[in-house]
């Protein structure tokens, strides 16, 4: 095992490459004067010499790049000009309440998804199966920035039950419960459309793997059908719903960033699209490739854990 | 295509999502020659109108713009866009896939490679950077999603083509001396091009919610043009104080995505020819049973099954898979149940604990009594205490029939523990000792084998061993040899009849081979078509026997040694069930079919053990 985690490791280097010469090659589309467009409105004659001097935007693409990634390799992922402090410090402290969010939405969309696609199958066309599906349809059709605005109106305006916005109360806030409160409606609604496709996912899934003769051979054995489900069909189902999982938290990584903006949500989708807004270029270039980094480990573990399923993986 | 849109609109759900987008559609092409206001003119007077105030008819936003005329504009401008990106993102994408999949290896290589690049990115980590690059604007923000989507298409389309790059055409084309420009447009591209409008008609409100959500960000189309992002965007400020100003776009966006999806699904159902059929359900339990007519009294037999009749259902069609089958054991004896496949032998086998996959199984008629208890209609917790523990099974191909993800030792265990308390030592031990039973050598390190890790010979004998952890009295084998090779085969016989002798287990063997019947079996029942047509002592029915379908059965099984004789197959197929003709279901391959063997039904008659259901038998029984 540990072999075959080492071998995805180092499988994952091309993979980290890639993404910043993407994102490298992205940036250097700006057009115009790449030194104004990344300072933006701060460009001040010395801004720009300095910039300048700190990219080596005299020197040829290939060489920048290097520049460019050897820097990051060291920790130093430039200094955003907009707030006046290193990309990486911002970056890292925003996307701990990323983090936050999206991995509570994760959990969140992974047992309630998988749950409601098991009692699905179990039920198909029972009242549990359609009550499911119907529901699932409508989560996986509201776009999540709507969704988010209409519990906010339901649940914090007219029911007052929980915070409008925010991570933590302004006074008073900052322990484990506040963070909790603030955290239900926000997670919820990101969740919302991964729990609907995992749930359609899971449902089939389990259809497949219950018409397998092993199945068969498990009931035939007097195994009861309470196990048959929960174990035999759904350990086999989980064979097909991992990966999506690994999809789908690529997909709620990106729904945080409407979430975060419609819960006031201090994360690094918002930092990223004010850094747009201010034309911050080197806080979102950091951005993306620090977050972009950390999905392709976590889809490593995706990996991993699926080895660890399935003993006919090769590990 | 006619069968392909009845389908899609007896779903009603499609239907409805197609009704619902085909409306907006409408609204939306109609809009410039509607009466609406300007969507841009302000009327600060009339800021923040409700729905349904007079000439507002779903009211004003902040600057006193009329929402009914700003969410036609805005819709407008959404689905165009949304349907710009698609085209743009298809048509990069499959050019992409094409020449990839087409000229395959390196070229090949290198693309995926990036491909896979840029799949490694959760979407919208490259749509903001590419927005952050180019700047906000909803040009910019069609070029973002289009680009997001490139490889989606790409990984899609080079899937399709590779398949067909090998294909004798293409082989054709160029040593017709094609250039490759011309194959992939002439020989290729019409090929691919229904899997790019199909994945574009699936991709397309992805890519509408995609636009409409860097909108909603402001990163999209600025003021004053409006999309339904950026409606909902300038909303936001004003949700508490006038909610009806995010509801509006918000649900037109819901209605949107939402008919969009419900289409997506019926198209997607209506393709895929499983769903069709119905055999994506899900086998229940236990067998339903819908029985009529009487249920025959009990015998002393330690298990009988009685005038069974179990039916497939499937849409308005009913196979009649078991007509009427009536067989018994005794402890201690083996009974071969033989025929074709399709013959109805295995059904038959599985009706017995209630395991015939249902839908579409149903047992409709007689019984099945184990100890006299009649089994058909049991409760579940009755069955599932007699299945593995009292009846177990041995069932064919033990590839598909262990489970893959449970070593082979934990599976052995619990079929123990399904029935009786097990810790976890005692029952590895257990597990050992029963492989030990059906001579699997180095049980202790084969215990922790997962069935891949094995040969097909040792997994049936998992099987077996499975069959009989719990020692039970009747065990039904559903040719459990098939799968095996001629030694293996001898082997496992030769085990199976020992363990019939040591502990007085009775068997039902199920086989389309006469030559393990003559190995192995006491008594034969010969069916055909659902219905037992031939049965008695094996010696007697192999040497004498008297059904016709029965004599040629035998004629089929070569002989070692028995020089060279023409094997005589049995021309034409067995009928289907469905659709069984009156009297004799043999009678239209029979050489001896007469009139009156169509005419009516006809019994099994003869002389005790011997019967056989034919008016003209080659012997007399």
């Amino acid at each position: 095992m540990g072999g075959y985690i080492l071998k995805r490791l180092i499988s994952a280097i091309p993979v980290l490459l890639g993404i910043t010469i993407i994102v490298f090659l992205i940036m250097s589309l700006i057009p115009g004067d790449p030194a104004t467009a990344i300072l933006g409105s701060y460009a001040t004659p010395e801004n720009v010499a300095k910039i300048n001097r700190d990219l080596g935007l005299d020197k040829p693409l290939v060489q920048r790049y290097f520049i460019w990634l050897s820097n990051m390799l060291t920790g130093d992922f430039g200094r955003s000009y907009s707030l006046n402090r290193p990309v990486i410090d911002e970056v890292l402290e925003r996307f701990n309440a990323t983090l936050i969010l999206a991995g509570t939405a994760f959990v969140l969309c992974s047992v309630l998804g998988i749950l409601a696609g098991v009692v699905s199958a179990a039920r198909q066309y029972g009242f549990a199966d359609k009550a499911i599906t119907f529901v699932v349809l409508i989560g996986i059709s509201v776009p999540s920035f709507f969704l988010g605005m209409m519990m906010i109106l339901l649940f914090a305006v007219n029911m007052r039950w929980l915070p409008v916005s925010g991570m933590f109360a302004i006074y008073g806030g900052g322990d484990l419960p506040d963070l909790i409160r603030h955290l239900i409606m926000p997670s919820l609604a990101l969740a919302a459309v991964a729990t609907g496709v995992i749930a359609r996912l899971s449902r089939s899934a389990m259809l497949e793997v219950l018409r397998q003769d092993f199945i068969r051979t498990a009931r035939a054995k007097g195994v009861h059908e309470r196990r048959v489900i929960m174990g035999h069909a759904l350990r086999a189902a989980m064979v097909s719903i991992i990966p999506v999982l690994g999809i789908q938290a690529g997909f709620v990584l990106s729904g945080a960033v409407y979430i975060e903006i419609v819960f006031q949500w201090p994360g690094v989708g918002r930092m990223l699209v004010d850094a747009i807004l201010t034309r911050d270029l080197l806080l979102v270039q950091g951005g993306v490739v620090f977050v972009a980094a950390c999905y392709v480990m976590f889809n490593i573990a995706v990996d991993v854990a699926q080895g660890l399923l399935d003993p006919r993986i090769k590990t | 295509m006619t069968a392909f849109l009845k389908l899609l609109f007896r779903n009603r759900l499609a239907a409805m999502g197609a009704v619902v987008l085909t409306a907006i559609l409408i609204l939306v092409l109609i809009t410039p020659v509607l009466p609406l206001q300007n969507p841009d003119a302000t009327a600060t007077a009339d800021r923040f109108k409700r729905p349904f105030t007079e000439g507002y008819l779903l009211g004003t936003d902040h600057l006193g713009r009329d929402l009914a005329s700003r969410l036609l504009h805005g819709t407008r401008l959404s689905l165009a866009v949304g349907v710009v990106a698609a085209l743009i993102a298809a048509t990069i994408g499959s050019a992409i896939g094409i020449v990839a999949g087409y000229f395959g290896g390196r070229t090949d290589n290198i693309i995926m490679r990036g491909v896979d690049m840029l799949m490694a990115f959760p979407y919208i980590l490259l749509a903001l950077a590419i927005v952050a690059a180019l700047g906000p604007g909803l040009m910019n923000a069609l070029i973002a999603v289009a680009a997001v989507n490139v490889p989606f298409f790409a990984r899609n389309i080079r899937g399709i083509t590779v398949g067909l790059a090998g294909r004798e055409f293409i082989d054709a084309a160029r040593l017709a001396g094609m250039g490759h420009t011309r194959i992939i447009l002439t020989e290729l591209l019409p090929n691919v091009l229904p899997v790019i409008i199909i994945a574009m008609s699936t991709t397309v409100g992805w890519m509408i919610l995609e636009t409409a959500g860097l909108s909603f960000l402001g990163l999209g189309s600025q003021p004053p043009q409006a999309d339904l992002g950026s409606m909902l965007g300038e909303a936001r400020s004003a949700l508490i104080s006038h909610p009806h100003t995010s509801i509006v776009p918000g649900i037109m966006i819901f209605l949107i995505v939402m008919s969009i999806n419900l289409l997506g699904d019926g198209v997607r159902d209506a393709l895929d020819p499983r769903l069709r059929s119905g055999a994506l359900s899900r086998p229940r339990a236990t067998t339903l049973v819908e029985r009529a007519g009487d249920i025959p009294a009990a015998t002393d037999d330690l298990l009988a099954i009685q005038n069974l009749e179990t039916q497939f259902h499937v849409g308005k069609r009913i196979y009649r898979a078991v007509g009427g089958v009536s067989l018994a054991v005794k402890p201690g004896e083996c009974l071969g149940v033989i025929g074709e496949s399709g013959s109805g032998k295995s059904v038959t086998a599985l009706s017995v604990m209630g395991l015939v996959a249902s839908p579409p199984g149903v047992i409709t008629g007689g019984a099945v009594r184990f100890q006299g208890e009649d089994l058909i209609g049991a409760p579940y917790e009755s069955l599932r205490r007699k299945r593995g523990d009292r009846v177990a099974y041995i069932f064919q191909d033990p590839l598909s029939t262990l489970h893959p993800l449970y070593r082979v030792g934990e599976q052995l265990a619990e079929a123990i523990r399904s029935h009786h308390k097990l810790g976890k030592a005692e029952g590895r031990a257990r597990a050992v000792q029963l492989l030990k039973d059906v001579r699997i050598p180095n049980a202790e390190s084969r215990v922790d084998d997962y069935p891949h890790e094995m040969s097909g010979g040792m997994r049936q004998r998992v099987g077996i061993a499975m069959a009989l952890a719990n020692e039970p009295d009747v065990i039904i084998a559903d040719e459990p040899t098939t799968a095996l090779d001629v030694t293996v085969q001898a082997q496992i016989l030769s085990l199976l009849d020992d363990l019939r002798r040591e502990r007085g287990l009775a068997i039902i063997f199920i086989t389309h081979d006469f030559g393990v019947v003559a190995q192995l079996c006491d008594r034969v029942a010969v069916m055909y078509a659902g219905r037992i047509v031939e049965g008695g002592p094996t010696r007697a029915v192999l040497d004498a026997p008297a059904h016709p379908y029965t004599r040629r059965l035998i004629a089929c099984v070569p002989e070692l040694g028995g020089g060279r004789r023409a094997l005589a197959a049995i021309p034409g197929l067995p009928p289907a069930v469905d659709d069984l003709p009156s009297g004799c279901a043999f009678a239209p391959r029979c050489d001896k079919a007469r009139e009156s063997c169509r005419a009516g039904d006809i019994p099994l008659a003869g002389t005790h053990p011997r019967a056989v259901r034919c008016l003209y038998p080659e012997e007399a029984v």
